[in-house]
């Protein structure tokens, strides 16, 4: 509730402008690129949007620095990360929940199950299972198919190969920066300026490298286990969800790496750290997308 | 901050204040409803008569397309998102919305968004073909190529709505006045809290959809092919997962606007504040569970279908609340006539019309003969034109003396609601005929025995589109040369934090917050 | 007329024109005034009937209650009458009661919903089996376990569509060949679609069942009588959409049996007609008319396609080359996959696909001379 009668209401701003004009040229720029065009415009939207965001986020932090923001505009930022976090969640929901629809419920139908005894009309022969080898397409038409389903999957290679399996390095590497990013919450609180930016920065390294092994896993299966975009559903929901949650890490990580920046010259204190805990609350949550990805993409299967 | 606003074009470019960018929406939604009415009308024009006269089946199919998605998302949602700019932080006592920069963000993005959707029109290929609701394959493997633009338009025009709930959210949850609890909130801001929350869960499941279409259609993908494993009816169940929250995104905002006006021309307070409260969070409960319904004829195993049908039919007991609640308002009030009354009572009876429709589609077994025909096509414009048009009018017509010091023109606003009226149901009720007699939708020909409805329809169709002309004339005569008013509550019977101030509304209102007992 | 009057009378006039012309309907001009869903020739379709009407008239009781009371209020509660407003905004009795009555109605309806659905969804024990296909667009029939299977167009001309020759009797609802079934027989439907969504719905069978590609869908149909039955495509797929009807022809079972063997007969015959070699006049005959039916919705009567949509066939290189029919007739035999170019090898004759690929190939101002036999297509089909 309003107590505060000094809300700062922003003289008005050429950034909103500048950041709806960024996006509109990237909107236009992209659709002719996927099309074949040239990537020019997308390319000369990004810049405006980097360059109207970066100036947008000086502005904000220039804006803290000058005691201009009250109480009560704090807590409008704080619910405004939140929920834009909550809107994250949902999009991630939206793919979880194709993964579940097709892994329970689309495959086994196409299959003949659940009284869907006549789909074999269709894809005689065709039989469910999960990781899809075999699309229905292969069973059909052999060798002229259009979706060929991978040689290899990436689930559960089994105990013994356990320590080979890059998704549980990933998985540590991760839990592992949730709990530095929360060291480093605890050392600001405690007025620790020195250990905040050392477990900020291992943070940042942690998700650096959690990329790198990502890069390393993706290389490995379109080069060595047949496993791209185009083999069939499996790698397709394969893909769509790593690849959106490695997007994420990456934005994560460039956040983080930003107010290890700020860290280091001095912009937080122990009470006022917005910035710093809005990454990492963003940070929590992409930690929190990948335990669900490790157990239905790779363990589940 | 105590000055007014800048100067010239760069007052609307750069603008921060709530009331400013409320304006905005406001004139950009209503261009984007004449350029979808008049879509409309060239689909009514060339259902006059059977056979072809005027245009192509795929231009026909573009126009519909357009049509549904202009109106949808270009003209009601920003409407009421206008609305909530203006009215929220004067109803809760906020100096202004919470993100005032993001907020201008929200809506600049929109024009980008709309001229890239329209421009399609005049590529190679054409507009978007595949329907508002872009069912795949037809919407990928089949599409035109410009359905790229179609997917980046949706994803920023999506970004604009979830900005824009996210400072409708903070700015309800923080900025509230001290005292103005939450059970004080007027319904307007309430159905807005709720509207905020819908669109911020699924609009991120909409940008879903249209993502792996993108990559179906360019990245080899095969979410919505059933020979790589995917299933086309997974598209589906994504995009009602959003599509029918969006239905009551478009109408909650609407009842709240209908929560204000009744009690306003009854003069007596609004019967039931709290269970109106707890009906439309109901309601949005509900929205997120009966998505199916949509899909009856899908192929979905009998239990599915089953609990969709009565899920779908619970959504009555909430609704039908909030329509007892208005007529007891109603009874033993002291009622006037006044134009947004006029749109109000009719918002009652055309809406709840339309719930009966709905009623009757969420039948499983029904719908089969409903299901894609005309009765469907009447059933959403009861709920959306009856209800989201006619309550973005009253609303218009309610507030302008409050926004620009003026008075419309009484006597013009009753003839234009008569005429909106009649028109309305003129071309709105025979299509219920034609659905029921066999007219499939998405038609750019039919057979001879649906000729003559067809006809009247379309009479009536023009009939409520001129009477639209009237409506846009008494807005700018107002603004222009309305009778002056001056004070603070401009009707006898309004109540709210927004009827305090002065009239016009100064451009910054509760530098310092009232206090609200 | 008072405004107060005017109102009232608007506010009934829509309902009051629809139950006039309910009266009417029972007259001649049933079907141009239709006001009603038809009861149709199923007992699932009277069975949607019947629950159609229960909660069309629940529905009609509710709203004159509702609308009785508001009714009342606008008018007796007039502050122009002089109404003084009272000032209750809350009951707590009422509002359990206007939430139970609604619920106990909707439980209500819900009994008799679950039983029609049920029968809706019952497909077991049918006779036989009619597999549907919906192409872009057009609908193909196989009769299954029979060896008989056709494409079925609309064949109403373009001048009754584009407004330069009176429109007949059955505009856009005639085909060139209908469904024919047996009355009196449990027929299961088993529904898919090649290339986008449709639907295949008859009113008065009560079916209508999306016909998704890779997906088969099951619905069913008991007729009673004898007769024609038209129905249409009701998923938007195309531009074609409206044009892409369904005529169903119930015979009695024992014309039933002879329409099949004859059918079955012809069969045989068009598969002798392949092994015969043709004139090039002979193929540009029958070859115009066979493209301007298949693949004039895509490619345009005149060859030029839809630019950014549909190629030209005119001009083409694949159809220019003289000499080098190998390219065109893979397309036309196999279609593209991922492209709306169908395969045609399963739905035309041999006959066909030879004058089609040959009238392509010189018509239009493409001149190569070529000559196309269905032997050439037999050879190819039977090549691969
Ligand atoms: C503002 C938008 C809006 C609203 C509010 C609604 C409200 C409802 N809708 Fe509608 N609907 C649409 C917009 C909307 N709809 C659109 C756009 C489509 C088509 C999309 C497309 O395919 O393009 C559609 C389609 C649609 C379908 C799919 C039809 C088909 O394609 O086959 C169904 C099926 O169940 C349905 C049901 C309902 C129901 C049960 C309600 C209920 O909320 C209605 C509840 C209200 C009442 C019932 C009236 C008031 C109550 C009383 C007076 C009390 C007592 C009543 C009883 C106990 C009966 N709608
Ligand atoms: C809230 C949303 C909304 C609104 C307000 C409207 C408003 C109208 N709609 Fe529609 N409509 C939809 C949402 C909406 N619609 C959707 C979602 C679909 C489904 C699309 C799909 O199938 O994919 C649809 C589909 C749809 C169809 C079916 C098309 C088909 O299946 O092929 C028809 C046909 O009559 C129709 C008609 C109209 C008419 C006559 C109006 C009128 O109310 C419009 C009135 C407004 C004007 C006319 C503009 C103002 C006036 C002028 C610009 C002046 C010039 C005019 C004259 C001089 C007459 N709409
Ligand atoms: C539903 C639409 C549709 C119908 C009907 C259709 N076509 Fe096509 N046709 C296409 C499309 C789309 C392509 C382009 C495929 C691609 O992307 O390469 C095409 C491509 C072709 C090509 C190759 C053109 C070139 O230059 O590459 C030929 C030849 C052709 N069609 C012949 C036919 C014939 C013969 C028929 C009828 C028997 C027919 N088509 C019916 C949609 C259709
Ligand atoms: Cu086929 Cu519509
Ligand atoms: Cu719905």
């Amino acid at each position: 509730m309003s107590t505060d009668s000094n809300y700062y209401v922003p003289e008005s701003s050429r950034l909103p402008i500048f950041a709806a004009t960024g996006m509109g040229v990237m909107a236009y720029g992209a659709g002719s690129w996927v099309q074949g065009g040239s990537a020019a415009f997308f390319l000369a939207g990004a810049l405006i949007m980097a360059f109207t965001l970066y100036t947008w986020f000086s502005t904000v932090i220039k804006e803290n620095m000058a005691g201009m923001n009250s109480d009560q505009l704090k807590r409008s930022y704080v619910w405004g990360m939140s929920w834009f976090i909550f809107s994250e969640v949902m999009f991630f929901a939206c793919f979880f929940g194709a993964l579940w629809y097709v892994r329970v419920l689309a495959l086994p139908w196409l299959g003949g199950e659940g009284g869907h005894a006549e789909s074999s009309l269709l894809w005689e022969g065709f039989k469910p299972e999960w990781p899809l080898m075999t699309t229905p397409d292969m069973v059909v038409n052999g060798d002229a198919a259009r979706f060929k389903g991978p040689d290899e999957n990436m689930s559960f290679p089994g105990w013994d190969k356990l320590f080979s399996w890059l998704p549980l390095w990933n998985t540590v590497v991760l839990l592992t920066s949730s709990v530095t990013v929360h060291m480093a919450h605890t050392a600001l609180k405690n007025h620790n300026h020195t250990k905040f930016n050392g477990w900020l920065g291992l943070t940042v390294l942690l998700g650096g490298i959690f990329l790198v092994l990502q890069a390393e896993e993706y290389i490995h299966a379109y080069q060595h286990m047949g496993l791209t975009l185009e083999s069939g559903i499996y790698g397709t929901t394969f893909f769509m969800l790593t690849g959106f949650h490695g997007a994420h890490v990456t934005m994560g990580t460039i956040m983080l790496l930003i107010q290890f920046l700020r860290g280091l010259k001095g912009h937080f204190t122990h009470d006022d750290a917005f910035g710093f805990e809005a990454a990492s609350w963003y940070w929590h949550f992409v930690d929190v997308v990948w335990v669900g990805l490790f157990i239905f993409v790779y363990v589940l299967a | 901050m105590a000055h007014g606003p800048a100067k010239g074009i760069g007052r609307w470019l750069f603008t921060t204040n709530h009331k400013d960018i409320g304006t905005l929406y406001l004139w950009f939604s209503f261009a984007m409803f004449l350029l979808g009415g008049t879509f409309a009308m060239v689909i009514r024009a060339e259902l006059f008569q059977p056979g072809m006269q005027l245009i192509k089946p795929e231009f026909f199919n573009q126009m519909t397309t357009m049509h549904g998605l202009v109106m949808v998302f270009g003209a009601i949602m920003p409407a009421f998102v206008g609305l909530a700019n203006w009215l929220i932080p004067m109803m809760i006592g906020a100096p202004d919305m919470a993100l005032p920069r993001m907020n201008n963000l929200s809506f600049w993005i929109l024009p980008f968004g709309f001229s890239l959707l329209a421009s399609t029109l005049f590529m190679e290929g054409g507009g978007p073909n595949f329907g508002w609701t872009f069912y795949a394959p037809l919407s990928t493997t089949y599409a035109p190529s410009t359905v790229n633009y179609f997917i980046f338009g949706m994803h920023i025009i999506g970004a604009s709505s979830i900005m824009g709930s996210i400072n409708i959210i903070a700015t309800v949850l923080n900025m509230r006045a001290p005292g103005m609890t939450l059970m004080k909130m007027p319904m307007f801001v309430w159905t807005w809290l709720i509207t905020a929350f819908l669109l911020i869960a699924v609009m991120p499941v909409l940008a879903g959809a249209v993502t792996m279409m993108l990559m179906d259609i360019n990245f080899g993908t095969s979410f919505f092919d059933a020979a790589g494993g995917g299933d086309p009816v997974l598209f589906q169940h994504v995009f009602w997962f959003f599509g029918h929250p969006e239905v009551y995104i478009i109408v909650l905002p609407a009842f709240g606007v209908i929560s204000h006006i009744i009690p306003t021309f009854s003069r007596k307070p609004l019967f039931g504040y709290s269970s109106m409260v707890y009906a439309t969070a109901s309601i949005a409960f509900l929205s997120f569970i009966v998505w199916a319904h949509h899909m009856f004829l899908v192929g979905m195993p009998i239990g599915g279908e089953l609990y969709f049908m009565y899920a779908t039919m619970l959504i009555a007991v909430p609704t039908a609340a909030k329509v007892f609640n208005w007529i007891s308002t109603m009874f033993r009030g002291s009622i006037s006539y006044e134009t947004p009354m006029l749109f109000a009572i009719a918002f009652v009876v055309l809406f709840t019309i339309g719930g009966f429709t709905g009623l009757m589609l969420a039948i499983a077994a029904a719908d089969v003969q409903y299901h894609d025909s005309y009765f469907v096509v009447a059933h959403f414009h009861y709920v959306m034109v009856a209800g989201a048009v006619f309550s973005g009018t009253a609303a218009v017509y309610y507030w302008l003396p409050k926004w620009c010091g003026r008075m419309y023109n009484e006597t013009m606003g009753k003839v234009q609601f008569w005429i909106s009226f009649i028109g309305f149901n003129i071309t709105f009720f025979p299509q219920h005929f034609l659905g029921l007699a066999g007219m499939p939708r998405r038609y750019a020909d039919y057979a001879l025995q649906f000729s003559d409805w067809n006809m009247i329809s379309s009479i009536g169709a023009f009939i409520y589109g001129a009477s639209q002309l009237l409506f846009i004339f008494n807005v700018i005569r107002t603004i222009r040369s309305g009778t002056p008013v001056s004070e603070p509550k401009t009707w006898e019977g309004a109540e709210g934090l927004e009827w305090t101030v002065a009239t016009p509304a100064p451009y910054h209102t509760f530098a310092t917050p009232p206090e609200v007992k | 007329m008072s405004r107060r009057a005017s109102m009232l009378f608007a506010l009934v006039f829509a309902p009051a024109i629809s139950l006039a012309f309910m009266s009417k309907a029972v007259a001649e001009e049933a079907q141009r005034w239709a006001v009603n869903m038809p009861k149709g020739a199923t007992p699932v379709s009277n069975a949607i009937y019947d629950i159609h009407m229960i909660i069309f008239w629940i529905c009609v009781v509710i709203g004159v209650g509702v609308f009785a009371v508001m009714f009342y209020s606008m008018f007796a509660h007039r502050k122009s009458k002089g109404a003084v407003a009272a000032n209750f905004h809350e009951n707590t009795t009422a509002e359990i009661v206007w939430t139970v009555i609604p619920a106990l109605l909707l439980i209500v309806m819900a009994v008799p919903a679950t039983t029609a659905l049920l029968d809706v969804y019952d497909t077991t024990e049918a006779e036989m089996d009619i597999k549907i296909t919906g192409y872009q667009w057009k609908w193909q029939y196989e009769y299954l376990g029979e060896d008989v299977a056709f494409v079925s167009e609309l064949t109403t001309p373009e001048e009754e569509i584009y407004n330069t020759a009176p429109k007949s009797q059955y505009y856009l609802q005639e085909v060139s060949q209908a469904l024919v079934l047996p009355a009196k027989t449990k027929v299961r439907f088993l529904i898919t679609g090649k290339d986008v969504i449709h639907s295949w719905w008859v009113v008065d069978l009560g079916v209508k069942k999306d016909a998704i590609p890779g997906v088969v869908n099951e619905a069913w149909a008991y007729i009673e009588e004898p007769g024609i039955y038209r129905g249409e495509c009701a998923e938007l797929c195309g531009k074609g959409h409206a044009f892409m009807p369904i005529v169903v022809n119930v015979l009695e079972k024992e014309e039933y049996n002879a329409w099949l063997a004859k059918k079955k007969e012809e069969v045989a015959a068009e598969r002798d007609l392949a092994k015969k070699t043709f004139t090039l006049d002979e193929l540009m005959a029958q070859g115009e008319a066979a493209y301007n039916r298949s693949c004039a919705a895509c490619h345009a009567g005149n060859g030029e396609g839809i630019p950014g949509v549909f190629p030209a066939l005119k001009g083409s290189a694949m159809a220019t080359t003289t000499g080098d029919y190998a390219a065109h007739l893979d397309i036309v035999v196999n279609g593209k996959a991922g492209t709306a170019m169908q395969a045609f090898g399963g739905q035309l004759s041999e006959v066909d696909i030879a004058a089609i690929i040959t009238y392509e190939r010189n018509a239009w101002g493409n001149s190569t001379g070529d000559l196309v036999q269905p032997l050439d297509v037999l050879k190819f089909k039977q090549g691969q």
